[in-house]
């Protein structure tokens, strides 16, 4: 019983983490538009900044400053931002498809650097000497693992208030309109390449956030950590989630990342010994088949965008 | 002579070889409802992106109230009270039609990032402020009863109406039109006719663009007229109506009234 429930803190605190990241490329695709290809490249940013800040110092790589966590993670953050930004100086006059590819080469070029510069954050080997904050306190077992999962609940909690509060916001409906039509935005006095840039930053140190929580659970971050696979996860969450709806995104992390767990599961217990090298690839394929499916026959998502709609009250009592 | 809102000079706009705005220059007086004419091709609709900022002339300048904004981009101009609609309509679809005119007004504090966390009492004033001024315009356009409706289901009357409430909002001096009759059914052209003439008396400048030569002459004066990038004509409506040349090439019989 211990053990199924000490499973279930577990896939939750994954999920919740990776809830966060939705939120993030919720607020850059849902409601801006900002086609970002390149989801792993924040959720690098954030991982490696965190361990990298308040890691102990590792033979033959930069970082081991062992900062306090709080400031360690804001480290992270402040370095998902900046790169966000830099990247978004470069490419956000690119639309759509353009914007994807990319911000998918931009990610992909952190994770080859990571890979390879091993003088850098350790390369292949990932980085290791991070040690839990609290971890003295509350020992390495089952009631760490509930206390972490409380922590990153309640910061996905504050994630959802603060860009709940956002979209409502006059920000958020000016995200939305330039979405919708950013030749009709500008006529109305809006300036876009300054909100998106905005939104994408915002979006992109979320998903720092998502990717700091991530390292600091495991207490170790590696390139396989930031594959490309992990992009198209985040983005099937949103997909089927509901592009436009906090609610949805979050949803969809915790159903994508069930399914995923699943079916993990169930290929590794199933399928027969000679195709057990090959499951990896079929949860891939499994995970392409759900978004082009969602796009085809679903496309608004499980829970659709909301209209913003006038206070309660019906204007068509009103005179015309 | 009531003063010039709107000036441009020596205006040209080169796509390649082609000159679809060629050496172009206009005076719009304060006060009036200018049309501009012209065969399809002449540049009308190349000439408004230049007034709006949309393009970049290839040479020349733009004046707006007597100050030079050829550099300024549109949100800029719109600020600067030049406000503008679409020959066709660009609502913002997704959003509900009472959203797409609370969008509009300019200086909004919830527009930056943390306003939402930290300035909420002044948003939400500014923000009542918007909606009942938001539902006084929807109401003037007869848009009211729609106010809940996704901008999308809207007809592309109904989306013409909505631009002139959404422009309406920035309370801009003068108002460009982009063939706003054109594809609008006869009760819905009077409508947005009868508005913009109560807005003209309240003081606005409009310049429109329109094919309907019938519309032109009964509710424009003066008029402007292009073709092949060139201004040909800038007179009165009488004027344009006398004038052998329009007639022949635009205008057609002189309409009556």
């Amino acid at each position: 019983m211990i053990g199924v429930i000490s499973y279930l803190v577990f896939f939750s605190t994954v999920a919740a983490i990776l809830a966060i990241a939705v939120l993030g490329l919720n607020l850059q695709w849902g409601n801006t538009g900002l086609f970002n290809g390149g989801v792993v490249a924040s959720f690098g940013a954030g991982a490696y900044g965190t361990l990298l800040l308040g890691g102990s110092a590792q033979a033959g790589h930069l970082g081991g400053y062992e900062l306090a966590y709080p400031v360690a993670l804001l480290g992270g953050l402040i370095f998902a931002g900046v790169l966000a930004w830099v990247i978004g100086v470069l490419t956000l006059r690119l639309r759509h498809d353009y914007l994807a590819i990319a911000t998918f080469g931009v990610a992909v070029a952190f994770e080859n650097l990571m890979r390879n510069a091993t003088w850098l954050a350790g390369g292949a080997q990932g980085l290791r000497g991070f040690e839990r904050p609290l971890r003295q306190t509350l020992g390495d077992g089952f009631l760490y693992n509930v206390a972490f999962f409380a922590f990153v609940l309640a910061l996905l909690v504050l994630t959802y208030v603060f860009l709940e509060r956002l979209t409502a916001s006059p920000f958020g409906r000016m995200l939305r309109a330039i979405r919708e039509d950013e030749t009709a935005a500008r006529s109305l006095g809006k300036s876009p390449s300054r909100a998106r840039l905005v939104a994408f930053v915002t979006g992109s140190v979320i998903i720092g956030l998502s990717g700091a929580l991530y390292a600091t659970f495991y207490a170790f971050v590696s390139p396989q950590d930031i594959l490309p696979i992990l992009t198209f996860q985040i983005w099937a969450m949103l997909i089927v989630g509901g592009a436009g709806n906090n609610r949805g995104a979050m949803f969809g992390a915790f159903l994508i990342w069930g399914a995923w767990s699943v079916s993990g599961w169930a290929l590794a217990r199933f399928a027969p010994v000679e195709a057990q090298l090959f499951t990896g690839s079929i949860q891939f394929i499994l995970i392409g088949a759900v978004i082009v499916g969602m796009l085809l026959w679903r496309p608004q998502g499980l829970f659709p965008e909301r209209l913003i709609v006038s206070q309660p009250g019906d204007f068509s009592t009103t005179k015309p | 002579m009531a003063e010039a809102i709107l000036e441009t000079e020596a205006l040209s706009r080169r796509f390649g070889t082609l000159k679809a705005v060629d050496d172009v220059s206009i005076s719009v007086r304060d006060g009036t409802i200018t049309g501009l004419i012209g065969p399809n091709g002449a540049g009308k609709s190349t000439l408004f992106n230049l007034l709006t900022g949309e393009l970049q002339p290839s040479a020349g300048r733009v004046f707006l109230s007597g100050s030079d904004v050829t550099g300024l981009t549109p949100d800029r101009r719109f600020a600067r009270g030049l406000g503008r609609t679409f020959q066709i309509p660009r609502p913002f679809k997704r959003m509900s039609v009472l959203e797409n005119v609370m969008l509009a007004p300019l200086k909004q504090t919830g527009e930056q990032l943390l306003g939402p966390i930290l300035r909420r009492g002044l948003i939400r004033r500014e923000e009542e402020a918007i909606r009942d001024k938001a539902i006084e315009v929807l109401d003037f356009v007869t848009l009211l009863p729609l106010a809940d409706q996704p901008a999308g289901k809207i007809s592309g009357g109904q989306a013409k109406l909505l631009e002139l409430a959404r422009v309406l909002m920035g309370d801009p001096r003068l108002i460009l039109l982009d063939e706003p009759a054109a594809g609008v059914n006869p009760v819905l052209t009077e409508v947005l006719i009868d508005k913009i003439e109560a807005l003209n008396r309240r003081g606005k400048t409009f310049i429109i663009i329109e094919h309907d030569m019938d519309f032109v002459m009964r509710h424009c004066d003066p008029v402007i007229a292009m073709a092949e990038g060139r201004r040909v004509f800038e007179g009165s409506a009488a004027e344009a109506q006398a004038n052998p040349v329009l007639l022949d090439a635009y205008l057609g019989a002189p309409v009556d009234a």
